[in-house]
């Protein structure tokens, strides 16, 4: 792990534990109604979301983190530093978007100037441990980044390979 | 040191909103979605006498009459209903709360005349029982609450009944009802006290949601915990009177959820660390005593995490697939280096500590969302 990743971890989980304090807490708006705070237009009752915040390692790397009374939003940016990188990062989180059923806690649409989101509400943080769920988050975040530059070094060595084997019968 | 815990029972997995033992604590009722389940105790192991069903959502509040006849389980389907043990079955009466929204709390008043009811609809339904038609029905404490109402509890006199919202108040009312209750001594939070006159409303700074409320023993003081980890303490000095004190006594912990008060100067504390801090002090500040068990810092890094660095290194896309394969199974990482699968917290609650009710003198019982209900000594 790099130098500069480590603090930018350590302060996204020490957020995260705060953030995840959730609570059962049914539509003060809706009749017989539960849902996450955090994705339903709150002007009728502001008091039910807390300040969003923001970490950033760097403008490209950072994570957003919106909590409410029972759901908390958490929105990453993954590190794109050129076309390559881009093209991966899209694919990769479209690859799991596309399962989203099977996280629990993947959001199927990111929030707009981030690539992956998940939501986290109260019944998650019921079945699971919450302590398990940060790990996972920042667990995610530690790989993500590895594999997409493992990605980026096959494709580039894939490349290599394919450039020789076409430049051979010019030899 | 010996277990703080007298007794724990595991009671299912499912979240514990809220439980309550008998007076005479032989039994335990608890909630548990959308049902309640009565258990019978006192052999020391506990025994499912019945499950009430009646409501079709989440439950989320449970309490027993102080003469033990009755229990009260309110519902986010907006209703509640009064249980009586006549001939050996639990038959429920519907209690006219006429509300439109999730009913979020429900408490007895000590004299067992009257309970309230608090609800997502802005609103506290003070219930009482009508005989000449046989019914629960109720009058609502409206004005001034804005939010959804958290939390209730009585007076020891069952007039004054305190309430805690999500706009951030801790509001004192006055719930007598002609006929029912007799004219009340007057006490430091007043003399006069029609039904729906507020005698006190206290706020944090912060504005942040107030989780739990509760009167001290003698009634003459409020503590009241709230999402900002603060604790906040009230003496008031009388009708019309600015309050002798409010302390705000702020934590480094995460939000506390519930309280319940030992004696006059000590108050013990719990939530979402999972844990129960002990608070003592008097009018003049109020201070951290001890925590009943050692924990861990949620928010520290484990240790074993810097020595997986080296086998991490490797990890090909083969084995990333393999670990959203496991990740899909409820979010769990199983990968052969990580041993945080079997790793708990240190604390007997796994999950936050939803309710804390006076058990005993010096115990105090807690439930959890991790679905266990323990008995501590403080």
């Amino acid at each position: 792990m790099s130098q500069s990743l480590k603090p930018y971890l350590t302060a996204v989980r020490a957020s995260l534990t705060a953030a995840i304090c959730l609570q059962d807490f049914s539509s003060q708006l809706v009749e017989r109604h539960n849902r996450p705070e955090i994705e339903v237009d709150n002007s009728h009752d502001p008091e039910l979301i807390l300040n969003p915040m923001v970490i950033a390692r760097n403008e490209n790397e950072k994570i957003l983190i919106e909590p409410s009374i029972n759901s908390v939003r958490i929105s990453i940016k993954i590190k794109q530093a050129d076309e390559i990188e881009q093209i991966l990062v899209h694919q990769f989180t479209r690859f799991l978007t596309s399962r989203a059923e099977n996280f629990f806690i993947l959001r199927r649409v990111p929030i707009k100037g981030y690539d992956i989101s998940f939501l986290i509400t109260n019944f998650h943080t019921e079945q699971m441990l919450k302590d398990k769920l940060v790990d996972f988050i920042i667990e995610f975040m530690e790989d993500v980044d590895k594999e997409i530059s493992e990605m980026k070094l096959f494709l580039n060595a894939r490349a290599r390979v394919i450039a020789e084997s076409f430049l051979i019968p010019f030899d | 040191m010996s277990s703080p815990a007298a007794a724990i029972f595991q009671l299912g997995n499912l979240p514990i909103k809220d439980h309550v033992f008998s007076p005479d604590r032989s039994l335990l009722a608890i909630t548990k979605s959308n049902e309640v389940e009565v258990y019978n105790v006192s052999s020391g192991k506990p025994v499912l006498v019945t499950t009430l069903r009646g409501h079709d959502k989440t439950v989320t509040s449970v309490d027993i009459s102080p003469d033990g006849s009755k229990i009260l389980t309110c519902s986010q389907d907006r209703n509640a209903l009064v249980w009586e043990n006549s001939t050996g079955e639990y038959k429920p009466t519907l209690v006219l709360l006429r509300i439109n929204r999730a009913a979020t709390c429900c408490r007895w008043s000590p004299d067992g005349q009257k309970f309230a009811v608090g609800s997502s609809d802005r609103v506290i339904a003070v219930c009482y029982y009508e005989a000449e038609n046989d019914w629960w029905i109720s009058k609502h404490l409206k004005k001034p609450i804005k939010s959804t109402v958290t939390s209730l509890d009585w007076h020891p006199n069952s007039v004054l009944l305190a309430s805690g919202s999500t706009d951030g108040h801790v509001r004192v009312f006055s719930a007598f009802i002609k006929g029912i209750d007799e004219k009340p001594e007057p006490t430091v939070w007043g003399s006069r006290l029609p039904f729906q006159i507020l005698c006190g409303d206290y706020t944090n700074e912060t504005r942040a949601w107030i989780h739990y409320v509760r009167f001290s023993p003698s009634g003459d003081s409020l503590a009241y915990v709230s999402h900002d980890s603060s604790i906040g303490v009230v003496y008031p000095a009388g009708e019309g009177l600015e309050p002798r004190a409010v302390l705000n006594i702020k934590t480094n912990y995460l939000p506390f959820k519930s309280l319940a008060w030992i004696t006059e100067n000590k108050i013990v504390v719990g939530g979402f660390n999972c844990n129960l801090i002990v608070f003592e002090g008097d009018v003049s500040s109020w201070n951290e005593g001890y925590k009943i068990e050692q924990e861990t810092d949620l928010t520290k890094e484990v240790a074993h995490d810097k020595d997986d660095d080296d086998d991490e290194e490797e990890i090909s896309s083969h084995q990333a697939l393999n670990m959203f394969k496991q990740m899909d199974l409820k979010g769990r990482v199983n990968k052969p280096s990580a041993t945080s699968g079997s790793r708990g917290l240190d604390t007997i609650h796994q999950n936050s500590i939803s309710s804390i009710r006076n058990y005993s003198p010096k115990q105090v019982s807690t439930s959890g969302i991790d679905g266990k209900v323990v008995i501590f000594n403080i």
